[in-house]
């Protein structure tokens, strides 16, 4: 017994000649359908180049039209001849021209001899299939489609909407249940005859010929009539992606291809020389029982849909650019952002890189320049410390710093000071943990020795810029994580704070803190604010620093690093 | 109207030599104007050539170097001639846009100059046609290619450039990381800067910086224009090269290796002419800083390797095509 394989070709008639007689030449016959279209005088050159081959048929043209019936016309046609001229023939294999086999042919007529009732035709229920086309699945067969979806699409949809809400339902044929599933299959003389010698075939064919794409449910759903043992999927290895259209092969997938074990793959590139050559010549080695294993090939096609339609997570560039809400992730992952922590803290940035071993950065986007870890001038991805070139875009200037350190924690200083900082794509992004110590600002003014008109102006001023910056952490649409202490809060009890965050950052187990950082000397700040006070400028930011206690405290000689045993 | 440009202008050119007859209805075509590039010349061809250019129709913007009469001899060029402004044909658009309408309907057609290099996913395996093969069958119509310049470490008049040299064995640094971007609400496409040319050239006004994007391949149809450079097109649908849901459609770059030694005298030579976008801010620019041989090398640069290396950093991608 052998198998037959049909071949619907519509194109590259070179490779289908090729292909053709590598079946026969294994003794398999082939019969050929080629599309309608097709002109005259190539179907005919084509048919001549194989007409020495005596095991080569040509069947009825049809026109073949995605999603249409002429395809099922096809495999019809072709089957028909193929039972009737080639009476050896026990299992009937639908292709297409660019489909080639893998293997041995002798491997794959074995593999069906010792299988002899078997029908290879993937077969699902409507309800079971996620891979429809348009968001059409039961759809398909209760209501009408006489427009093409490729050439008349506005019709197509339009008429599909009427039937909708005139609840047009047309009637299933009594005694069938509609399956779906991938076109190319491979059926049993008998299953086959069933289908095609059936007496209600004419009820069948009118019906299918409006269901939107019939070569995928028209077999599939009949085949269930007739077969004692269907294996419900397809030997032929052919994946789509998420158009519905097939990947294609080419040369560099020849060793996925080899060790896929598949029987036949779908589709081949018509130029794939190396693919072509290493497959259609006599086998080597020994005849393999393998099963066909095709997850590694499933694995990379998968990825390839998923790099279309989810893309690469905190990427921007020429072609994924995402409108607002639809980044999936508007950086590529998490980062820290810390306000008035190095203006309380005397060696902040230096303590946190040697906690959590992460990258470090002064104020990002401090007026002067972007400063980075190390006081570099260029960082990863050449990105430039030029103020000027980050406030020209500065959300890009952020996602590309954290895009250009993947796999590396980044922390860094914001401030009120810092105008040009994207305030608002920081609090909205879910990667941003943002600690905030409020009024901390006052420290640096505090400590400067600048006259005091002058400070009690540039209090006010930051006061007005970081409180408008707490309104945008505050907001409801802020998606940080988001923490924010008064600073006299904060200077209560400091560790417990720290020790959350650096938690939550956690490079590697949780630790207790063993060395916190050094605080500025804070005596006299009481009275400091006491005296913007009394100027007329009101500092609320920093929560209550009554003047006494402060004073009190300073008489104490100046407070040691803070050590928690 | 851009269309009517091109029409008018088709006047300026005068062919030296048309092989357009050997044109094949499945042929992908490289259009590119080029001025006294003979030294880059060879290596553009040979490169093409290896990725299954069918023909290239060039338009010359009367050289003197012997560039003309060269690509005049190579059996798979049309050349064309012009002695009229390069600026006021738009920059040789409305001459390439002239000659798509005329032999390019239907072909895919790649328009680079002599210093853009075409990467492309599995430009290592698979030649172009496979790729257009590709958006075929995806029914995509354009392509982008993002410009990305390379440069030589160390000033960039330390290694001279020979002829039939691969450019990319002296400038095969670039910038990984700086780019920026933002959509343009009147021809939909993105507009990019960034890269060495704005880190160096044009640290204090950005906005300056030349536009990096670019849709150099295009399915051609006559109703087609570029509207300006090969930055954008009309109808607008053909910019729509960037997926805006998340998704990555697939993309390309054009290695561009502007910065070889020959870029010195280029740079003095065009300023001179005062042909170039803007009023020639940038060569303006480039002569300001090219007295001081700069250098465009930085401790970031990232070494050139292959398309896997360009697409794991995100300035390209495999889209859907695996």
């Amino acid at each position: 017994m052998t198998v037959g394989i049909l071949m619907l070709v519509h194109t590259a008639f070179d490779r289908a000649e090729q292909v053709a007689r590598h079946w026969t030449k294994y003794g398999c016959p082939v019969v050929i359908h080629v599309d309608a279209d097709v002109s005259a005088k190539t179907y005919k050159a084509f048919a001549a180049s194989l007409a020495d081959n005596e095991n080569v048929k040509f069947c009825k043209r049809h026109k073949c039209e995605w999603g249409a019936w002429g395809l099922v016309a096809a495999s019809q046609s072709a089957a028909e001849l193929m039972l009737d001229a080639f009476p050896n023939v026990r299992h009937v294999y639908l292709s297409s021209g660019s489909c080639l086999p893998l293997r041995p042919v002798k491997e794959l007529v074995d593999y069906l001899d010792a299988r002899p009732r078997t029908d290879f035709i993937e077969s699902a229920t409507t309800a079971d299939v996620p891979w429809t086309v348009g968001g059409l699945d039961h759809e398909r067969f209760t209501l009408h489609f006489p427009f093409s979806w490729r050439r008349q699409r506005y019709l197509f949809d339009r008429w599909v909407d009427i039937q909708r809400a005139l609840r047009i339902k047309r009637k299933i044929p009594h005694g069938i249940v509609p399956h779906m599933g991938s076109q190319w299959w491979c059926l049993t003389r008998q299953t086959l005859s069933a289908i095609l010698q059936d007496p209600e075939r004419e009820t069948f064919d009118t019906y299918f010929k409006r269901v939107w794409i019939p070569d995928e449910s028209y077999f599939q759903t009949l085949a269930r009539l007739y077969s004692t043992n269907i294996e419900s999927r397809s030997l032929t290895l052919s994946k789509f992606d998420f158009q519905g259209k097939p990947h294609i092969f080419y040369d560099d997938h020849l060793q996925l291809l080899r060790r896929s074990d598949c029987f036949v793959a779908r589709k081949i590139w018509h130029k794939a020389h190396r693919v072509y050559d290493g497959f259609l010549r006599d086998p080597e080695g020994a005849i393999k029982m393998s099963e066909p294993n095709p997850a590694k090939i499933d694995r990379i096609f998968a990825k390839a849909v998923e790099r279309r339609t989810k893309g690469r997570t905190g990427l921007y560039m020429q072609s994924r650019f995402p409108n607002d809400g639809w980044e999936n992730g508007m950086t590529f992952g998490r980062y820290s952002v810390f306000h008035g922590f190095s203006e309380l803290f005397e060696d902040f940035e230096t303590w946190l890189s040697k906690t959590t071993g992460a990258q470090v950065h002064g104020h990002l986007f401090a007026p002067e320049r972007a400063e980075f870890s190390g006081g570099q001038k260029v960082i990863n991805g050449a990105l430039s410390d030029s103020p000027i070139a980050r406030d020209y875009n500065s959300i890009a200037f952020l996602t590309n710093l954290i895009w250009n350190t993947r796999g590396e924690r980044q922390c860094f200083q914001v401030g009120p000071r810092d105008e040009g900082a994207p305030v608002w794509f920081l609090a909205k992004d879910p990667n941003a943990q943002i600690s905030v110590i409020s009024g901390a600002w006052a420290l640096p003014l505090f400590k400067s020795n600048r006259n005091f008109s002058d400070i009690r102006k540039e209090a006010a001023r930051l006061q007005k810029l970081e409180n408008d910056q707490l309104w945008a952490l505050r907001s409801p649409y802020a998606k940080a994580r988001v923490r924010i202490w008064t600073m006299a809060e904060f200077i209560e009890a400091p560790m417990e704070p720290l020790q959350s965050i650096i938690d939550e950052i956690g490079n590697g187990a949780p630790r207790r803190l063993s060395e916190a950082p050094r605080m500025t000397d804070l005596s006299g700040f009481g009275q400091f604010l006491q005296n913007l006070k009394n100027q007329g400028m009101h500092p609320y930011l920093m929560g209550d620093f009554p003047v006494d206690t402060l004073e009190n405290e300073q008489k104490k000689p100046p407070r040691k690093p803070y050590l928690v045993q | 109207m851009r269309l009517g440009r091109a029409f008018r202008k088709r006047r300026e050119l005068r062919p030296i030599a048309d092989r357009t007859d050997q044109i094949k209805p499945h042929d992908l075509l490289l259009y590119s104007t080029q001025r006294n590039e003979q030294v880059r010349l060879p290596y553009f061809l040979e490169y093409y050539r290896d990725k299954g250019v069918g023909h290239f129709l060039f338009v010359d913007n009367d050289s003197d170097d012997g560039s003309l009469e060269y690509l005049a001899e190579q059996p798979d060029v049309s050349v064309w001639h012009t002695r009229h402004s390069y600026k006021k044909s738009k920059f040789g658009v409305d001459w390439l846009n002239w000659l798509q309408f005329r032999y390019g309907h239907g072909h895919w057609c790649l328009v680079v100059d002599p210093d853009e290099f075409f990467i492309y996913p599995f430009c290592d395996t698979r030649p172009i046609t496979a790729l257009t093969d590709w958006l075929d069958a995806s029914s995509i119509k354009s392509f982008s290619a993002m410009l990305l310049d390379m440069y030589p470490r160390g000033p960039i008049t330390e290694q001279p450039y020979r002829a039939g040299q691969d450019p990319m064995e002296i400038a095969c640094w670039f910038d990984a990381g700086n780019y920026t971007m933002t959509k343009n609400p009147d021809f939909g496409n993105l507009w990019i800067q960034g890269g060495p040319r704005s880190r160096v050239f044009f640290p204090e006004n950005p906005e300056l910086a030349p536009a990096l994007n670019k849709v150099p391949l295009v399915k051609w149809n006559r109703r087609y224009v570029y509207a300006s450079s090969t930055h954008m097109l009309l109808p607008r649908g053909l910019n729509q090269v960037f997926d805006e849901w998340g998704g990555e459609k697939a993309s390309g770059l054009l290695l561009h290796a502007k910065f070889l030694d020959t870029f010195t005298t280029k740079a003095e030579e065009e300023l001179k002419r005062n042909q170039h976008y803007a009023a020639s801010v940038e060569y303006l620019a480039y002569a300001e800083r090219l007295r001081d041989n700069p250098e465009l090398w930085c401790k970031w640069s990232e070494k050139y390797i292959n398309w896997r290396q360009l697409e794991i950093l995100g300035l390209m991608s495999k889209g859907n095509w695996a």
